[in-house]
């Protein structure tokens, strides 16, 4: 059994706090008014003039045109506003998102597992199942958030501004499916079926363990995890419409849904190996080898390459065809957020491409922990991608909101994770495959 | 120079294996073992060195990568850069997204081409080349162990190796080598 040491209690406890005090800071220290803005951006400008200073018209812009010929010059400053007072909302939604998603992915890894019938990873289940115990305080937070959002608490998708969609014909067509009231009812199904699924599958490999000589409940298991992988990816891929692709409701991917799946799934297995290496270093996984490291390893790699075939997919046959409405997503991202665009290819391509494909520093836990790393930081350059354009466009700035909003989910998902591997003994001793998985060896 | 050697034949891979360690533990010389199909961890238990296909692999593909990236910078941006359908050829970078299938395509069909002919120049295999196995059983169902003989007692070694479980033991004088 696994015991939740003092220090890492504290640890993540500290987190929270800073997450939160440097939120409510981001929160408090968003501009109220357009006086406000104008003055800040007078001092910007004494500063040597900021990129922000230049009216920019990013994917805001059929709104803001609207706006221009009532309010006359003040429309700017009024865009701006409502960026700065996205921006921690973003910071905010980026982190809850992400610390979800990494949850989420390791639950299909999971299922897949069982449905696979691998016989190297049961060694790892409990690993998993503790991970996704993260998805019911997550999934609950982001809940919340896309709720407030859904209804126009905050500004974070257009779509929900009623002001908005008067004036946008784009979106008066699509309101079928972008209304509050059917976002927050597909994101009730979505995120129970995940969490029944979840819940289900974490009861019946607690059974299994008190009754290792029958089957039963491992048959159970992998009937369900079938049953869950094709919910799963439907649901996923709604779910990237709704949560993510929405915030550029004018514009659309089809394989936008594979693309959220990839970057969920190796972030998932990343968090798995590195959990993992945590454990075994603490003593308390002698029965996991460098062979299943090794297998982990290969996953990062191979999914990693999987991200980056699918995220040059989408950008190659939009930037090809060059087709305006199209074509503005990757423009004002490439415009507006060079560094971490082409940043984030490097550290979830490049990087994982170079370091991880030889087979001997698969099997190094310090490399794997340092390509994980770089893999995750770079998976939240990737949700910040998608998200800050739409909602805070030119005004974006990896700051204090930013930084806080993380820390505060990481904080919140040690905890939980942590907290959830003490519930069960580590090894799942009633898996048909367990002995096959313990003499892993590759 | 004529050379003595003892070929040993099995019928089980696992008894093969087992033989394997022990002939290594009396440090007899194993010139080469023959088997019908790969034994998994064989070349572990014989001691021999990995194999570095996958490095030169790497490399190949590299070669692929930078022959394709010069070959389009050379056509499409230096030697005629013509306006296609409004692509920006003023630059490599401009227009690199259309040339990465290219170079994607062109990295892995030298890093495996490259690979599969390295193979087969180190392994010594081509059309026509002459078959080298001692007995034709090797390839059906029996396992052989070919060791040098020249500098022991053959005796000692016949019996030892029945002691394995070899169930044909042949002492052969070659000519030459052949490999």
């Amino acid at each position: 059994m696994y015991t939740l040491s003092s220090k890492l209690k504290l640890f993540s406890i500290v987190l929270v706090v800073i997450g939160v005090l440097g939120l409510s800071y981001g929160f408090l220290s968003t501009p109220g008014t357009i006086e406000d803005v104008k003055k800040e951006m007078a001092a910007h400008d004494a500063h040597g003039g900021h990129s922000e200073s230049k009216a920019k018209a990013d994917h805001h812009g059929d709104e803001s045109h609207g706006e221009e010929t009532a309010h006359g010059g003040d429309a700017h400053y009024e865009h701006i506003l409502h960026q700065l007072q996205n921006k921690p909302w973003a910071a905010l939604y980026i982190a809850a998102f992400f610390f979800f998603m990494i949850a989420l992915g390791v639950l299909a890894f999971y299922a897949i597992q069982f449905a696979a019938q691998a016989g190297w990873s049961p060694v790892l289940f409990r690993v998993m199942e503790a991970i996704t115990a993260y998805l019911v305080p997550g999934g609950i937070i982001l809940f919340v958030i896309l709720a407030l959002s859904g209804f126009h608490i905050n500004h974070l998708f257009v779509w929900a501004d009623p002001e908005v969609v008067a004036h946008d014909k784009l979106i008066q067509g699509k309101s079928g499916w972008l209304n509050g009231t059917g976002f927050v009812i597909r994101a009730i199904i979505f995120l129970s079926g995940w969490l029944l699924y979840r819940h289900f599958a974490i009861k019946y490999s607690r059974k299994q363990d008190e009754d290792p000589t029958g089957n039963r409940w491992y048959k159970k298991s992998f009937k369900i995890s079938a049953g869950f992988l094709v919910f799963f990816i439907y649901t996923e891929s709604m779910a990237s419409w709704d949560w993510i692709m929405s915030f550029d409701p004018h514009w659309f991917s089809t394989l936008f849904g594979w693309y959220v799946f990839a970057s969920l799934f190796v972030s998932g297995i990343t968090t798995i190996a590195l959990i993992t290496i945590y454990l075994k270093s603490k003593g308390y996984m002698e029965f996991v080898n460098n062979s299943h490291i090794h297998d982990l390893a290969k996953f990062m790699f191979g999914v990693s390459i999987f991200w980056t075939y699918l995220w040059f997919s989408q950008f190659m046959l939009i930037w090809y065809s060059n087709i305006p409405e199209e074509v503005t997503y990757f423009i004002t991202r490439i415009e507006d957020y060079k560094l971490p665009f082409f940043g984030m290819l490097a550290m979830n391509f490049i990087f994982p491409l170079l370091v991880l494909m030889n087979s001997d520093y698969k099997r190094l836990n310090w490399f794997v922990v340092m390509a994980g790393i770089v893999i995750l930081c770079g998976h939240y350059i990737d949700v910040f991608n998608m998200v800050m354009p739409a909602t805070v466009g030119t005004s974006w700035f990896i700051g204090i909101s930013e930084i806080s909003a993380v820390l505060l989910f990481l904080g919140i998902f040690l905890y939980v994770v942590f907290n959830a591997l003490t519930k069960a003994p580590l090894l799942a001793k009633g898996n048909p495959y367990i002995e096959e998985s313990k003499h892993f060896h590759y | 120079m004529a050379s003595k050697v003892i070929h040993a034949l099995y019928t089980d891979d696992d008894v093969l294996m087992d033989a394997v360690k022990q002939v290594r533990g009396e440090h007899y010389h194993i010139e080469e073992v023959y088997t019908p199909f790969p034994v998994h961890g064989l070349d572990k238990a014989m001691g021999l060195a990995p194999t570095r296909l996958a490095i030169t692999s790497f490399m190949y593909g590299c070669v692929g990568l930078t022959v394709a990236i010069t070959m389009m910078n050379y056509i499409m941006i230096e030697d005629w850069p013509q306006n296609i359908g409004g692509k920006p050829s003023f630059s490599y970078l401009e227009n690199m997204p259309a040339f990465v299938p290219i170079m994607f395509e062109l990295t892995v069909f030298f890093a495996a081409h490259l690979m599969v002919i390295t193979f087969y120049m180190r392994s010594k295999l081509w059309p026509f080349k002459e078959a080298e196995n001692p007995d034709v059983r090797t390839t059906d169902d029996h396992f052989l162990m070919e060791l040098d003989a020249s500098h022991h007692d053959v005796n000692t070694m016949t019996s030892f190796l029945s002691s394995t479980g070899a169930v044909e033991i042949k002492v052969i004088d070659k000519q030459e080598d052949k490999h």
